[in-house]
């Protein structure tokens, strides 16, 4: 199901065309979610993030609203968990080391059922990593932060004005089915500046009858986690996971580009999907019929819609900001009717289109005796034999890791960002 | 003709909002006494309707299960930072934590430290009893030196283990806490003087004054292996030698001393303590 944004003009300007503004990612999504209704913010520090927490601390006290840089992560989202049990809408931010952090939190959240938006602009790591962009924590963000049986929605946004859209969507995910969400964005999401509508949407804020606000003619209310007898554990459980269920069912969110007449699928997400719409183009070019497969809910994955268009592909080839982690829920998702490369690189290295130019035309080259009548139509058009690129590239196929690449620095986003 | 007057009076009876159920607290813990209070409380001074407590981890998690009034339990910790969210979402909202000396002390120092150096609006109901008792009477960061527990099985000694934290001395250094004191439940004269201050923690609170914390010394039998008259009397004769009884701070009353002292003006010393 693509997302179906409900823009609304700003009161007062309804006849004017809106422009475009050039908004930096983090900056874009703190006003997003300040147009959102968001009722609270609790931060802290971490690059590459920061611009967010700094963006909030200037608007959400001259609104009258909320806003606590805490003393740690570990504050700041329980903070969150403590506006959002009154009913607030709340919004908490960080990057990889300090999501780690707001782990333990987000597994009380979902057994609590509370709901707060939280967005992780990725970092290189392990550890302390790197401060450049990374996809490194897809693992942590789809298969669970803390421990327990529990889901969270992730929303992957591949452009600034995506990520405007997202910020509200994500919103009414966690209020429709009172769980944490988290949008899953990257350095390059979160650094780079890109034209932006400014047209906000304010989904409907209406109390679910479970906020605390003091029992006032009404018998008291808890919001817990705990039930010590295992029986009464287990059908929380049951009721959590009915509700993942439900999720998974209604909420998926993916896009397509040229996948009609595509033979090979590159599925990336964020900013690695950027980086692969360019090969795409560059791949078509020299008649390698390649479309890009995006999702843009990681849980839950569009493994459904993958699969339908899987048989039908001679190749696919993931693309990450990682030493491979998406591509999992891919293997999974598409089981084995089609072949499954990889490229990623790592510690807050982009691949550069030119690298996946590579690793496609080595797909393309490497896949199945149809192929060569592909392989023909390639030749024919003076492009150097894809034979001896498998002996150049063949790192590529095997994955992670080996030499580099010669690449383009030029188009290497990272240099132009952080130059 | 002879009347009869009936001179019998009620003084004894359950709060409204305290529920009407057997706790799980072992035989002679403090926490019943302190629930009480802090429910006889609530009713007295009209907030149960606009109370949100925050529960935290240890034997007292199940507060919400005792208090007839909103909770949200927290992370082991983390009370502190999930009151201030309350607190700065809902500022007419009376809130309070209870929280163990594990949870206060050990593994949430960090937000307990900074909720205060904030002047965060809400009361921290923070119940010593030195121990870990929750999970079987292990070594708290209260522990007295020489105390035997489970984890300290030859007596807390400080080459190993440290000294136990006065953390209430600490806070009430901060300029953002209001209000900081320290009672008991060893005896009835120190359950009163305990629930005084605890009425002044929560009125504190009420105008705006500041975070305040009332540590309160409480027992543990099972944890400690004594009796619960032994644990009452260990209580009484020897936590309070680590742990001296008092007000520690009072900056509400001092603020105000000062106002009523400097400019007096009309209204400024209105509800002086």
């Amino acid at each position: 199901m693509p997302v179906v944004a409900d823009r609304r003009q700003p009161a007062g300007a309804a006849a004017e065309p809106v422009r475009p503004v050039l908004m930096k990612g983090n900056e874009a999504m703190a006003e997003a979610a300040i147009q959102a209704g968001c009722d609270a913010y609790f931060g802290y520090p971490i690059t590459p993030q920061a611009e967010l927490l700094e963006w909030m601390a200037r608007r959400m006290p001259d609104l009258g609203r909320v806003f606590v840089q805490a003393e740690s992560e570990l504050a700041a989202i329980n903070m969150g968990l403590g506006a959002a049990a009154t009913g607030a809408r709340v919004m908490v931010s960080s990057s990889s080391p300090g999501i780690s952090l707001m782990a333990e939190a987000m597994s009380y959240m979902a057994g609590s059922e509370v709901p707060v938006v939280l967005i992780n602009v990725m970092r290189g790591g392990p550890g302390l990593g790197s401060i450049g962009p990374s996809q490194a924590d897809y693992f942590q963000a789809t298969k669970g932060h803390g421990h327990g049986d529990y889901r969270v929605p992730v929303l992957a946004p591949s452009s600034i004005a995506e990520a405007v859209e997202l910020v509200p969507e994500a919103f009414v995910l966690a209020e429709r089915y009172r769980t944490p969400v988290m949008i899953l964005a990257d350095g390059v999401m979160g650094q780079v500046m890109e034209p932006v509508v400014p047209t906000f949407r304010m989904p409907p804020h209406e109390p679910g009858g479970w906020e605390l606000t003091g029992a006032d003619g009404r018998p008291s209310r808890v919001l817990r986690s705990l039930h010590l007898r295992p029986e009464d554990l287990e059908a929380h459980n049951r009721t959590l996971q009915a509700k993942y269920a439900t999720l998974a069912e209604r909420e998926v969110r993916w896009a397509g580009e040229d996948l009609d007449d595509a033979e090979i699928a590159i599925v990336a997400y964020g900013t690695a999907a950027r980086v692969a719409r360019t090969a795409v183009e560059r791949a078509r070019e020299q008649g390698m019929r390649v479309g890009v497969f995006r999702p843009i809910s990681l849980w839950p994955f569009p493994s459904r819609e993958l699969a339908e268009i899987a048989p039908r592909l001679r190749a696919i080839l993931v693309v990450e900001l990682s030493a491979g982690q998406l591509i999992e829920d891919v293997r999974l998702a598409v089981e084995g009717h089609a072949p499954v490369y990889f490229h990623g690189r790592t510690g807050g290295m982009v691949p550069t289109p030119g690298e996946v130019l590579d690793a496609l035309r080595t797909a393309w080259a490497t896949t199945t005796a149809v192929a060569a009548r592909s392989l023909a139509e390639v030749d024919a058009r003076d492009e150097p034999d894809p034979l001896s690129l498998i002996e150049q590239g063949a790192w590529v196929a095997l994955g992670w890791p080996g030499a580099a690449p010669e690449f383009d620095e030029e188009l290497d986003p990272i240099q132009l960002i952080y130059r | 003709m002879t009347m009869t007057i009936d001179t019998r009076r009620r003084i004894y009876r359950r709060p409204a909002l305290l529920t009407d159920r057997p706790t799980h607290y072992c035989p002679g813990c403090g926490h019943g006494i302190i629930h009480r209070l802090v429910a006889e409380l609530l009713g007295e001074m009209a907030l149960g309707a606009r109370t949100i407590g925050v529960a935290s981890v240890g034997c007292s998690v199940f507060a919400y299960d005792y208090l007839d009034i909103d909770f949200v339990e927290s992370p082991h910790g983390r009370a502190a930072a999930v009151a201030t969210g309350v607190r700065r979402a809902r500022p007419d909202a009376f809130v309070f934590t209870y929280q163990g000396d594990g949870d206060l002390a050990a593994i949430g120092t960090a937000e307990i430290v900074h909720a205060a150096a904030r002047g965060e609006r809400f009361t921290a109901v923070f119940v010593n009893n030195g121990i870990y008792g929750m999970t079987g009477g292990q070594m708290a960061p209260t522990t007295l030196l020489g105390q035997r527990t489970t984890s300290s099985p030859m007596g807390r000694e400080a080459g190993l283990a440290g000294y136990p934290i006065r953390i209430t001395e600490m806070l009430a250094l901060l300029p953002g806490v209001a209000y900081a004191a320290r009672g008991s439940v060893a005896d009835p004269r120190a359950i009163g003087r305990t629930k005084a201050m605890l009425r002044r923690a929560f009125e504190t609170q009420l105008p705006g004054g500041g975070f305040s914390i009332v540590e309160v010394l409480s027992t543990c039998p099972v944890g400690w292996g004594m009796t619960p008259t032994e644990a009452m009397e260990h209580l009484a004769m020897n936590v309070v030698k680590t742990y001296p009884l008092g007000v520690l701070v009072d900056r509400l009353a001092a603020n105000k001393a000062a106002i009523a002292g400097g400019a007096g003006t009309a209204g400024s010393t209105a509800g002086e303590a």
